[in-house]
């Protein structure tokens, strides 16, 4: 099959249309994020198989099983959908697949453990989009992930894909880019640049060769939208930018994918093949004209990549380091050609906005921030997965609503947003909308959109000197500022979060940080004192106790505190002692524990392990 | 190294040769093909034989010093042979929250390996990784690219033990 004009598109969708509905056959669709294939679905789909075939199921009953792409609800995989119904199972194991067969596909009824229980009201629900976690969500950008099989053209043809480049080729370059600068999109990859603009200026200059790029190096740590995208839905990305190519001119994409993603790998380079196999890449698409194709390629592992110039330099064969942005990528980009390079999750949105219109798009978020955004909620929070919220929806509703609120009901102490260049936001500034200018306003930012949260056994110290350790080895060491100047708050968190703390030396950290955006070169370097300045900013007084207590409050930083069992919580349950390394815990059966400090190490086990809050961080001389 | 006995047999030069230009031949000679190339050889090979740099630079027509430039400016590749699995252990922000230091350790004891080493026999290099980009499973461990979640140190040896038994 080979679409040379509109209409054979058009003919071919409807008659998968047709054939859908004349089929009511059951369906069996079996998560493969790279989140379910860790927790075990790809047993789950072979028991399926095994046990279909055996019966011979799919014989006389004709269920279809199928894998899709990923969910975002990674934490509850191996996820599992059954029709009809629309009944969701989670943690889905294969010794559950013979009841399910008997029970939800022949017998119609639901299996109440693989439902999802909501932690807090203990009620279940059969239905993905009744769970919290999905109904406070609104899916643009991931509106297929988990619906279709990304490994299918058909199933993304079916959901209405490659309308949108059609009515791109209907409408003309100067309507589209028209429909881009009003909907307001800005970049979702962190600098949130709009991107209707990047795109005119990028058509503006003279070329013959044009470029458009696909940033899928996502480096946060913490973040994994991109990864979810590219895995679970890899035709949205390919038809925004034959969409953005289409516009500017260009005939060749690259989508730079990180080397530690193989699932996002292969289903790109496997959608980019059958999309070029039926005639949605190539030479004259769609009998347009237009001609465009797409590359993969593989990044080698080296944060800095993510930034735009540095990239490029990579595309092109050589080190990534960034350059000095006198020029814009716009104008001077790959091979010194006009380029736009965008976001995976941005290339992912333009489908919808054209398809749905600018003023669509606009009455989602908020005015400055139009549209939707995805959050990786991560870190001490109950349900971790990938939430799509419109913009200005407040840092409470993601966290507690869909979230769930922190897990063992800590009290909530941070939440960290915009990777290793963003900032810990506090309590305080809960119900703040989350934007990119509200995220901005109170020292953090946008970033990719990693969420992680903190609780109370989050050392702020120890958070800042995490994300510095990580920027220490990441920067490229081509400007002074970055280089030396993380060197140095480098040296000087050590020591801080190693009970050699003296006086003097946040406020030598205060100033050093103060300067780095001042001075350092590209966007790396010029956040890169973001974790440092929020801490400071908010946690000065966790500061103060590292620096003149030699204190970690919340248990974390090894040698400056001692663990205390609260008598009135010990049950005596003895994990603690099980996983002391040292045998520096001690007691029989269900006596209330006892910790020699002699022995104690400070790793921090026993009050990870302790599930009645019954160990508790104190300074050293409290305790003795 | 145990692996540079075998390569020195005349017979393993000669398959490496032929490893080495089959990578080579699969791609046209663009510069920007340098850093797929060295993927691919550091895959074949599981480390980068200065030999083969050096074809790679007379293949391309590129000084050798930017071959070398790439081949330690980027982490995927290495300049001595890595196991034949490689562990690595996410140290993302949410990974390191949930305890990700208690796996690295507990790894390094079992394998009597730090991070960036590799085992004597050859089967294991044991690493740490920015983001896995899995935190909803956090903390996770990546096995070549098999992906295990939800790890604790007690669950370890029995992650290692079924490594080496579908070990090649």
């Amino acid at each position: 099959m080979t679409f040379n004009t509109p209409s054979d598109l058009r003919e071919y969708r409807r008659k998968l249309q047709e054939e859908k509905t004349a089929a009511t056959i059951p369906s069996v669709r079996i998560c493969f994020g790279t989140g379910c294939i860790a927790s075990g679905s790809r047993d789950v789909y072979r028991a399926f198989e095994k046990e279909l075939k055996e019966r011979k199921l799919n014989v006389n009953l004709q269920i279809s099983l199928d894998s899709t792409g990923c969910h975002g609800f990674c934490e509850h995989g191996p996820l599992v959908t059954i029709n009809p119904g629309n009944i969701f199972y989670q943690k889905v194991k294969p010794s559950d697949v013979q009841s399910i067969i008997d029970e939800t596909i022949l017998g119609q009824k639901t299996i109440s453990h693989l439902l999802y229980r909501d932690p807090n009201t203990k009620k279940s629900t059969t239905e993905a989009q009744q769970i919290p976690f999905y109904s406070h969500q609104t899916r643009i950008a991931l509106r297929n992930s988990g619906e279709l099989n990304p490994e299918k053209i058909d199933d993304y043809i079916l959901a209405d894909g490659y309308e949108a480049l059609l009515r791109a080729f209907e409408t003309g370059p100067e309507h589209v880019l028209q429909e881009i600068i009003d909907s307001g999109l800005r970049g979702r990859g962190g600098g949130g640049f709009s991107t209707g603009k990047k795109w005119q200026s990028a058509r503006k200059i003279e070329s013959d060769i044009r470029y458009v790029v696909a940033n899928g190096d996502e480096g946060d740590p913490g973040a994994f939208m991109d990864r979810s995208l590219m895995e679970g839905d890899p035709h949205s990305v390919i038809e925004g930018m034959a969409i953005g190519a289409y516009v500017i001119g260009a005939n060749k994409g690259f989508i730079y994918v990180r080397d530690e993603y193989p699932l996002a790998v292969k289903h790109l380079s496997m959608a980019i093949k059958e999309a070029r196999k039926v005639g949605l890449l190539g030479n004259n698409i769609l009998g347009s004209g237009f001609s465009f194709d797409i590359e993969v390629y593989r990044g080698g592992g080296a944060f800095v990549c993510g930034e735009s110039t540095a990239l490029m330099a990579s595309i092109e064969g050589r080190v990534g380091v960034p350059r000095v942005k006198y020029i814009r990528s716009t104008e001077k980009g790959l091979w010194e050609k006009p380029t736009v390079l965008n976001n995976v999750e941005t290339w992912a949105n333009i489908p919808p906005i054209i398809s749905k219109g600018a003023s669509w798009f606009r009455s989602l978020g908020t005015e400055t921030s139009p549209g939707t955004k995805i959050f990786s909620l991560v870190g001490k929070v109950k349900n971790s997965g990938l939430v799509e919220v419109p913009m200005g929806t407040t840092l409470r509703t993601i966290i507690f609503d869909i979230g769930g609120g922190t897990l063992k009901n800590r009290p909530f102490k941070a939440v960290q947003t915009g990777g290793p260049s963003g900032g810990c936001i506090p309590e305080s500034f809960l119900d703040l909308p989350v934007d990119f200018d509200h995220l901005a306003d109170v020292g953090s930012m946008m970033g990719s959109g990693g969420m992680i949260v903190m609780d109370e056994r989050s050392c702020m110290v120890d958070v800042a000197r995490y994300f510095v350790d990580f920027l220490v080895t990441e920067s490229c060491g081509k400007c002074t500022p970055c280089r030396e100047g993380l060197m140095e708050m480098q040296r000087i968190l050590h020591k801080l979060t190693r009970g050699k703390g003296e006086a003097g030396d946040t406020e030598r950290l205060r100033a050093i940080a103060e300067n780095m955006p001042e001075t350092a070169l590209c966007g790396l370097g010029k956040t890169a004192a973001n974790p440092v300045l929020s801490t400071l900013r908010y946690f000065s007084e966790e500061y103060e106790e590292h620096e003149k207590e030699h204190f970690c409050r919340a248990g974390v930083c090894q040698g400056m505190y001692e663990p205390f069992i609260l008598r009135n919580k010990c049950i005596g349950c003895g994990a603690c002692q099980a996983n002391c390394s040292t045998g520096a815990i001690s007691g029989n059966d269900r006596d209330i524990r006892k910790i020699d400090h002699d022995k104690c190490i400070t790793c921090g086990m026993c009050l990870e392990v302790c599930r009645f809050e019954a160990i508790e961080p104190r300074p050293k001389e409290a305790t003795s | 190294m145990t692996d540079h006995n075998i390569t020195m047999s005349s017979d393993n030069r000669q398959k490496q040769k032929e490893a080495l230009l089959n990578i080579l031949s699969s791609y046209s000679k663009e510069s920007r093909f340098l850093l797929p190339i060295l993927q691919d050889i550091q895959r074949t090979f599981r480390y980068l034989p200065v030999e083969a740099m050096k074809e790679v630079a007379t293949y391309l027509d590129v000084p050798e010093s930017r071959v070398y430039s790439v081949a330690t400016f980027y982490k995927a590749f290495t300049l001595s042979p890595r196991g034949r699995k490689t562990i690595r252990v996410c140290g993302g922000t949410a990974c390191h929250l949930r305890g990700g230091a208690f796996i690295l350790n507990t790894l390094q004891k079992e394998l009597s390996i730090s991070s960036g080493e590799t085992t004597p026999d050859g089967q294991f290099t044991l690493e740490t990784v920015n983001c896995l980009g899995a935190c909803a499973l956090a903390p996770v461990v990546m096995v070549n690219e098999k992906v295990y979640g939800q790890m604790t140190p007690n669950l370890i040896p029995s992650m290692i033990e079924e490594e080496q038994n579908n070990d090649v």
